[in-house]
C-alpha cells in the first residue's frame, strides 16, 4: 500500500514535467495552429542552458534557481525569435510546410547542442535546499520531487488566470476561435503569435530545466519529450490547457502502474491509450473541434494536369539514365541510387494518401518497417526464398494499413496525423521490446538476397524493376476514377459523399494501398541492407517521407520522386562531406521551406506556368 | 471619407471585383445592393483588407489602404461587421466586446459598454452568457456593439438583417439610424430594399463585380427599371 502511494506520487511529479512542457506545445498549436516540433528541443535547451548557467553562476541557493528562471526565459526568447524570423513568413503555406520547418530548426538545435556541449551525458546540480527527502508511509520520498509536484498545478492555475482574467488572454482566445475576425477587429495576430511562442517555449524551457537534478542531459531528451508531448496534447484535447494536465496525469501514472504491472509492453501502453482515447473521442478529452481547422494538407485548388511533353521527355530520359547507371556508376554510387530507387517508392506511398487523399501521416514508417520485419522474419526464421519475402512484405504491411484505416474511420487533419503516429509507435515498441521474435535493438542479421541477385548492378535492378512498376501503379491510380473519388472526398467531403462517394471507404482503401507499397519498399530495404532494426519504423524514418514528399511537392504527382532523390542525395552527400550533418541539412530544409513553399515540383510547375502566361495565381 | 478607386480583386482564378468605385462621405449611410454573389460581400472584405486589392486605390482619410493588414485598417477607424456575425462563441459577452475596444478617437463617437448596453439592452442582461449560446439576433447586436468598443470613424455592416425576424430588422433599423445621429458614417451591403430606404441616404447597385446604378436612394426609388434589372429576383 504505502509502495502505491509512493509510485502515485512519482507519477504526479512526472505528470508536472510532462504537463510543462506539453501545455506549452497545446497552446502554440491553439493560436498558430503550428504544430511545433521543434518544442522538444526548446525542452532539450532548457535543460542545456540551466546546466550552463547552474555551473557557471553557482552562487548561493540563488544561482540554481536563477538558473532555472533564466534558462527558460532564454529558451522562450529563441522560440519568440524563431516565430519572427521563420515563421512568420510562412503561415499562408500549407501548415505542412510549418511542420516541416520546425524540423528543421530540430535538425539544427540538435547539431548546435553538440557542439556547445558535446556528445556526452551531463549531470545537473542537485537543488539547494531540496537535497533531503521526507518519509511518507514509511517511504523515503525525495523533497525535490514534491516541488514538482506543486509546480505542475501552480503553472495550471496561473495559465488560466492569465487565459481568463487578463486582456491579453482574452484576445488569445479570441484568435484561437477565429483569426480573420480577431484582426478585424484590430488585433494584431502577428505579435499575439510572437508573444505566444514566448510563452509556449518559456513552458518548455521550464520544464527542461527543472529536469536538472532529475536525470542526466543528454542530446536525445528532445525528441523523445516531444513524441510524448504530442501524445498529451491529443489526449487532452488540441488547445485545452486544462486538458493537457489531465492527460500528462493520466499518462504519467500509466506510466508509473503499468510499469510494475506489464514491464514488457510500457511504451505500447501509452500509445494504446492515446489510439482509443482518439478513436472513443476524436477531439481529445477535454478538447473542442476547431472552426476552420483544415481537414487536409493541400490547397483545394490544386488541380493534377495531365504531364506535359517535356515532362514526358524527362521521364524518357530519366528511364533511360535509370537502364544505363550500372554501367556508367561505381559500386559505391550504384548502392546510394539503388537506396534512391527504393526510398522513391516509400516516399511515392505516402505522398499517394497526403496528396490526393489529403491525409498527413506521421507514421509511414510503421508499414515500411512492417514490410521490412515480415521479409525479414520469413527469409531467416523460415528459410523462405527472398521472392516469397518480397510478396509477403507488401501483403502484411497492406494489411496493417487496412486494419488502422478500418480504426481510424473518420478522423482526418492532425488527429489522423497523431493516429498515425500512435500506431508507428505502437510498431516500434513492438519491435523494440519483443526481442525474442524481432531480435530488439540487435535487429535481425543475415537478410541476404540469393546469389543471382546479390551482385549491386543486379539488386539494383531488382529494385529499380519493382519500385518503378509500384510507383507507376500508383500514378495510374490518382489518374484513374478512384483518383478523382479520392480527391472529391479530399476537397470536399460532404459534396463528394452527396453524389455517392463512400469517402471513408475510399481512404481506407487508400491507406490499404499506401501501406502495401511501402511495404513492398520496406521487403526490398531489408534485403538491400542485409538486416533489420527497429529504426526502420521508427518517427524519424517517417519524418524521412514526410520530407521527401513536402520538398518535392504534395500538388505534384511527381513530387515525391523529385524529393526522395534530393533528399537522399543531399543527405548521402552531407554525410560524406561534414560531422554536423543535421545542421547542414536542417538549414537546408528551413531554406527551401522558405524559397519553395509550394515544394520543388510545385516551383518548376509554376515557372512552366508563367512561361505559358496563364495568369499567376493570387496569393491568398 | 472612404473612396475606392478601381478595385479589382480575385477568389483564386476567379475575378470577384471588376473595377469598383465608390465613396462614402463623412455622416452618410450609404447602400451597396445587389444579388447573391454579385459582389458586395467582397467588396466591403477588400476594403478591409479581408481580401487582396489586386489593382486599384483604398483611399481612407486621404491615404491608400490598399494592401494594409486588417489590424492596421481597423486601428485607423474602419470597424467591420461581418455577414455570418462570427461571435467568439468560447467567449462571454464582455469578452466579445473586450476583443473589440480601442482608445477613443476625436473626431468619432466614444462608446463604453454602459451607452452599448444603452443601445442594446437585451446585451446588457447576457454579460457573462458565452456568444456561442445567443440568437441570431442577438449575435447581430453583440457583433455590432464590438465593433463599436472599436470607436471607428466608419462601419462597414454587411448584410445587417439577414436571416433575422421582421421585428428584429426593424430594430436594427432604428439602431443603424441612432448611430449615424451619433455621427458615425456607415456602409452597408445589403439585398433587402425595404430595410436599406429606411436608413441610407445614398445607394450603389452592383451585379457581376460592377456598379450599375449610383445615385440617392429616392433616385433608386424612382429608376423602376435599374430596380427591376438588378435587384429583383
Amino acid at each position: 500500500m504505502e509502495f502505491v502511494a509512493v509510485q502515485f506520487l512519482n507519477g504526479l511529479a512526472s505528470a508536472s514535467s510532462l504537463f510543462l512542457v506539453a501545455s506549452g506545445l497545446s497552446i502554440i498549436f491553439g493560436v498558430t495552429r503550428i504544430v511545433n516540433f521543434a518544442h522538444g528541443s526548446f525542452y532539450m535547451l532548457g535543460a542545456y542552458m540551466a546546466w550552463t548557467l547552474a555551473t557557471r553562476l553557482s552562487a548561493g541557493p540563488l544561482g540554481f534557481w536563477g538558473a532555472i528562471i533564466g534558462a527558460a526565459l532564454a529558451v522562450g526568447v529563441l522560440g519568440a525569435a524563431l516565430e519572427v524570423t521563420i515563421l512568420r513568413r510562412i503561415y499562408r503555406a500549407p501548415e505542412m510546410f510549418q511542420l516541416l520547418a520546425t524540423f528543421g530548426v530540430v535538425l539544427v538545435v540538435e547539431d548546435l547542442a553538440l557542439l556547445i556541449w558535446g556528445p556526452a551525458d551531463l549531470l545537473g546540480p542537485r537543488a539547494p535546499g531540496l537535497r533531503g527527502a521526507v518519509d511518507i508511509f514509511g517511504q523515503r520520498f525525495p523533497e525535490y520531487e514534491l516541488l514538482l509536484i506543486a509546480i505542475g498545478p501552480l503553472v495550471l492555475v496561473l495559465l488560466w488566470l492569465l487565459f481568463y482574467r487578463t486582456r491579453w488572454g482574452t484576445l488569445v482566445r479570441a484568435a484561437t476561435e477565429d483569426r480573420e475576425m480577431a484582426a478585424a477587429l484590430g488585433v494584431d495576430q502577428r505579435r499575439l503569435f510572437t508573444a505566444v511562442f514566448f510563452l509556449g517555449s518559456v513552458l518548455a524551457g521550464l520544464g527542461g530545466a527543472l529536469q536538472l537534478p532529475r536525470e542526466t542531459i543528454n542530446l536525445n531528451m528532445g525528441f523523445a519529450t516531444v513524441v510524448e508531448a504530442f501524445v498529451v496534447v491529443v489526449v487532452g484535447g488540441l488547445g485545452s490547457v486544462p486538458g493537457a494536465y489531465l492527460a500528462a496525469f493520466l499518462i504519467a501514472e500509466l506510466h508509473a502502474f503499468g510499469i510494475l504491472v506489464f514491464p514488457k509492453i510500457t511504451l505500447v501502453l501509452i500509445f494504446l491509450v492515446m489510439a482509443v482515447v482518439l478513436i472513443v473521442r476524436p477531439h481529445g478529452l477535454l478538447g473542442r473541434p476547431f472552426v476552420g481547422l483544415p481537414a487536409s494538407v493541400v490547397s483545394p485548388a490544386a488541380v493534377l494536369r495531365p504531364s506535359s511533353p517535356a515532362a514526358r521527355w524527362v521521364g524518357a530520359i530519366g528511364f533511360v539514365a535509370l537502364l544505363a547507371a550500372p554501367f556508367a556508376l561505381g559500386d559505391y554510387a550504384l548502392t546510394v541510387a539503388t537506396e534512391i530507387a527504393i526510398l522513391v517508392l516509400f516516399a511515392a506511398s505516402l505522398h499517394f494518401i497526403m496528396g490526393p487523399g489529403g491525409m498527413v501521416s506521421f507514421g509511414h514508417a510503421a508499414y515500411f518497417g512492417l514490410g521490412a520485419y515480415a521479409a525479414a522474419l520469413v527469409a531467416s526464421r523460415l528459410a523462405a526464398p527472398m521472392v516469397a519475402g518480397l510478396f509477403v512484405a507488401p501483403v502484411v504491411a497492406g494489411l496493417a494499413g487496412a486494419a488502422f484505416g478500418w480504426f481510424s474511420g473518420r478522423l482526418s487533419g492532425v488527429y489522423l496525423a497523431m493516429l498515425t503516429l500512435a500506431f508507428a509507435q505502437i510498431c516500434w515498441s513492438v519491435a523494440f521490446q519483443w526481442a525474442e521474435l524481432t531480435g530488439g535493438d540487435n535487429g535481425i542479421l543475415g537478410v541476404w538476397p540469393p546469389a543471382w541477385a546479390a551482385p549491386a548492378a543486379a539488386y539494383y535492378y531488382l529494385a529499380v524493376a519493382l519500385s518503378l512498376s509500384a510507383v507507376l501503379l500508383l500514378r495510374r491510380a490518382i489518374r484513374a476514377p478512384f483518383g478523382y473519388a479520392l480527391r472529391a472526398g479530399r476537397d470536399a467531403p460532404l459534396r463528394a459523399e452527396a453524389i455517392g462517394i463512400d469517402v471513408a471507404a475510399t481512404r481506407r482503401i487508400a491507406f490499404a494501398v499506401a501501406a502495401g507499397s511501402a511495404g513492398l519498399a520496406g521487403g526490398l530495404f531489408a534485403f538491400f541492407k542485409g538486416s533489420v532494426f527497429p529504426t526502420y519504423l521508427s518517427i524519424p524514418r517517417s519524418v524521412d517521407g514526410l520530407l521527401m514528399v513536402l520538398l518535392g511537392g504534395v500538388n505534384s504527382v511527381s513530387g515525391p520522386v523529385i524529393g526522395a532523390i534530393v533528399y537522399t542525395g543531399l543527405g548521402e552527400q552531407l554525410v560524406r562531406f561534414t560531422d554536423y550533418w543535421r545542421l547542414a541539412m536542417g538549414v537546408a530544409i528551413i531554406a527551401l521551406v522558405l524559397a519553395f513553399p509550394e515544394g520543388i515540383a510545385g516551383f518548376a510547375a509554376r515557372l512552366a506556368d508563367r512561361r505559358r502566361g496563364a495568369p499567376a495565381e493570387d496569393a491568398r | 471619407m472612404l473612396r475606392l478607386e478601381a478595385v479589382h480583386a480575385y477568389y483564386g482564378r476567379a475575378h470577384i471585383l471588376a473595377g469598383i468605385d465608390l465613396a462614402v462621405e463623412r455622416g452618410e449611410a450609404v447602400v451597396l445592393l445587389g444579388r447573391n454573389g454579385a459582389g458586395k460581400t467582397t467588396t466591403l472584405k477588400a476594403a478591409m483588407g479581408l481580401v487582396p486589392v489586386a489593382t486599384g486605390r483604398v483611399v481612407f482619410l486621404g491615404a491608400d489602404i490598399a494592401g494594409r493588414a486588417a489590424h492596421e485598417i481597423a486601428r485607423i477607424g474602419i470597424g467591420y461587421v461581418p455577414e455570418d456575425r462570427r461571435i467568439f462563441a468560447g467567449l462571454t459577452v464582455m469578452e466579445n466586446l473586450a476583443v473589440g475596444r480601442q482608445p477613443p478617437r476625436r473626431d468619432a463617437p466614444t462608446w463604453t459598454v454602459e451607452r452599448l448596453f444603452g443601445l442594446f439592452p437585451n446585451l446588457a442582461a447576457m454579460r457573462d452568457r458565452p456568444g456561442g449560446r445567443m440568437s441570431g439576433g442577438e449575435q447581430q447586436m453583440l457583433s455590432i456593439a464590438r465593433t463599436l468598443m472599436g470607436n471607428p470613424r466608419l462601419v462597414l455592416l454587411d448584410e445587417p438583417v439577414e436571416g433575422l425576424a421582421p421585428a428584429i430588422v426593424e430594430e436594427m433599423a432604428r439602431t443603424v439610424l441612432a448611430l449615424k445621429r451619433e455621427g458615425l458614417t456607415v456602409l452597408l451591403s445589403e439585398q433587402n430594399l425595404a430595410f436599406a430606404r429606411l436608413v441610407a441616404d445614398r445607394a450603389y447597385v452592383i451585379e457581376k463585380g460592377q456598379l450599375r446604378f449610383s445615385g440617392t436612394m429616392a433616385a433608386l426609388m424612382a429608376d423602376a427599371a435599374a430596380r427591376t434589372r438588378y435587384l429583383s429576383i
